[in-house]
């Protein structure tokens, strides 16, 4: 085993070797520049994309469905933090999602509070449960992570069913008011498009931010090897938890704008299948990219509603492109984007450096 | 610097260290040898908290440290470098080395998220102290390879260089020459004596004797999970029991 491996190292060249440093070194200053104005050029351009895009959909209908791939591509992102960068698998997403539109919806309707207030408590509430949650569940690791949080979302689902006083049951809860600001009222697709996609897009920022970070490089230290994270002074466990609570809180936040978007929520929308639904988003855009996370949900909202026919066996639809994705292209679509550029531009992407673009 | 004080470890019904008591003097370089299953890198597990002790006691420098949790050991300053690379394969050479920079930052969740103008600074200034751990081990070049490109020997100068970020006041080298040619050996040498000339304490387990002889001030030698022997390389190599143990294994 030992010859095998020195048979695959390369001696270190140029170790000390003065020319080369100065060389590196300017290159080196070069492309850190160059990859944070990278970033900024990223965020520009799909922000300006994002202005534009309801000039080009005039039909109110699909204007509706880009209010959903805003709130899911909300769900994606929260997601892609925790198992993309963190590695930690969550099949309870939906759970959180609900909570937060639930507790938007029966704050609002049935005791009058104000939404954004409303909104507020629920992302503290669903932030502390998660993190409270967090501290014993994330013990687990691997499968009996995916049991456990499994497990969380249908009792949070059940609770959804059961308690019918407060939630309405199965029939749902109606008369959510719309969010207002000032003399505004968003209570049209456009508006709601605007209102839902300033939210996408400071999730978007937020964690592009933390992807970029020392946290967002210890979480991926964690996903790469939990024992060697540890030895470099990492708390991998309360770092998984905090980034639990914080996938958690954003999730709630895209609840409470899906409660005042709809003005209605019923349990079905939280179930187990919306949380397979959200890892697919995640996987399908790649795992670990934030950008990939907005296709992921587009493509998973815009999907259905292309295949009106397959409407029932949706999550058979799901179930398979997980299976072909992880098989074929385990690094999401995104993973095709050097590829795709470079038949673009007709020329080689160098290797190297993909990764830490999120 | 670092005392074991009758340390004992069993798994089950095996006992892997047996009442295995030394100390490391600060500031030397001190090698761990013996035969394989002698419990070396059992030990290494212990000191650094990857393992729960049995019995015993772990003290650096006076102060008692047993059972503590692995990431709070490196905060006081034990790092370690594995036999089979521990690197974080998905991330670029630099972030690695930035990642051991973790201890010896501070930024939250929320200055990350928010990229509050301090913590700009700090990522700038972790970036930079990377760069330069990079240059100490030569490998300021693949900065911005993945790390698992990185071919075996130079995945070997990283994880020196990630553990060297943080500081350590005591370094543990888990067969640090394993599957280097005698080349990279020889600069690994170079490399190790350089960062106990930087003060700090080297302990390494190695097979490689040639290495051990050349570099250690200190020895000890490990035999079924029991202490057999310590003192100076040549002290060592006169051992007759040291020499019975080798020889009765070879």
């Amino acid at each position: 085993m030992a010859e095998g491996r020195m048979r695959g190292s390369a001696a270190p060249n140029n170790l000390y070797f003065p020319l080369t440093l100065t060389l590196s070194l300017r290159e080196r200053e070069f492309s850190r520049q160059y990859h944070l104005k990278r970033e900024l050029l990223k965020f520009a351009i799909f922000t300006i994309l994002v202005l534009l895009l309801p000039l080009a959909a005039k039909e109110g209908y699909i204007l509706n469905v880009l209010v959903f791939v805003g709130i899911h591509s909300i769900l994606a992102i929260a997601l892609n933090l925790l198992l993309g960068y963190a590695g930690q698998i969550s099949l309870g997403h939906a759970g959180f999602f609900g909570l937060g539109a639930y507790i938007s919806g029966v704050l609002t309707a049935t005791h009058g509070q104000n939404p954004w207030l409303a909104m507020c408590y629920a992302a503290g509430a669903v932030g502390i449960l998660a993190f409270v949650i967090g501290f014993p569940i994330l013990k687990l690791k691997g499968h009996y992570l995916a049991m456990a949080t499994l497990g969380l979302g249908i009792i949070i689902y059940i609770l959804f069913n059961e308690t019918v006083d407060l939630t309405g049951g199965p029939s749902g809860l109606s008369g959510i008011p719309n969010l207002t600001l000032g003399t505004l009222t968003f209570d049209n697709d456009l508006k709601n498009y605007y209102l839902v996609w300033t939210f996408t897009l400071v999730a978007i920022l937020l964690a592009v931010n933390l992807a970029n970070s020392r946290i967002g490089r210890a979480l991926r230290a964690i996903h790469d090897s939990e024992t060697a994270a540890r030895l470099m002074g990492i708390n991998a466990r309360f770092l998984k938890v905090q980034v639990f609570a914080l996938s958690a809180l954003l999730c709630s936040v895209a609840g409470s704008l899906y409660a005042h978007v709809m003005t209605f929520v019923a349990p079905a929308s939280f179930g187990f299948n919306f949380s397979v639904e959200l890892v697919t988003m995640v996987i399908i855009g790649g795992l670990g990219s934030i950008y990939g996370s907005v296709l992921g949900a587009a493509i998973l909202t815009l999907l259905p509603e292309l295949l009106r026919a397959f409407q029932d066996y949706d999550i058979i639809i799901y179930g398979l492109i997980l299976i072909l994705m992880t098989m074929f292209l385990p690094g999401g679509l995104v993973s095709m984007a050097p590829v795709f550029m470079s038949l673009l531009r007709g020329r080689r992407k160098q290797p190297g450096g993909a990764h830490a673009e999120a | 610097m670092l005392r074991l004080d009758r340390v004992s470890k069993r798994f089950g019904g095996l006992l892997a260290l047996e009442d295995v008591s030394f100390r490391i003097s600060e500031g030397a370089i001190t090698g761990i040898i013996g035969p394989n299953g002698a419990g070396k890198t059992t030990l290494f597990n212990i000191i650094t908290g990857l393992y729960d002790i049995s019995d015993g006691d772990v003290f650096l420098s006076d102060a008692r440290i047993t059972g503590l949790p692995a990431e709070k050991l490196a905060v006081k300053g034990i790092v370690r470098t594995f036999q089979n690379l521990e690197l974080f394969g998905n991330m670029t050479v630099l972030e690695n080395v930035m990642a051991g920079l973790h201890t010896r930052s501070r930024c939250g969740m929320v200055a990350c998220a928010l990229k509050l103008p301090w913590q700009i600074a700090e990522e700038r200034r972790i970036r930079e102290e990377a760069l330069q751990w990079l240059d100490f081990v030569g490998l300021s070049d693949d900065a911005r390879l993945k790390a698992s490109e990185l071919p075996f020997g130079k995945g070997r100068l990283l994880e020196i260089a990630r553990a060297m970020a943080l500081k350590p006041k005591l370094l543990l080298m888990d067969e640090p020459a394993a599957g280097l040619n005698s080349r990279e050996t020889l600069e690994l040498a170079g490399l190790i004596r350089r960062i106990r000339e930087s003060g700090i304490t080297v302990v390494l387990v190695e097979h490689d004797m040639e290495l051990v002889m050349d570099i250690c001030e200190q020895i000890v030698v490990m035999n079924l999970g029991r202490k057999l022997a310590e003192g100076t390389p040549r002290e060592i190599q006169e051992n007759p029991e040291v020499i019975a143990a080798y020889l009765g294994e070879g």
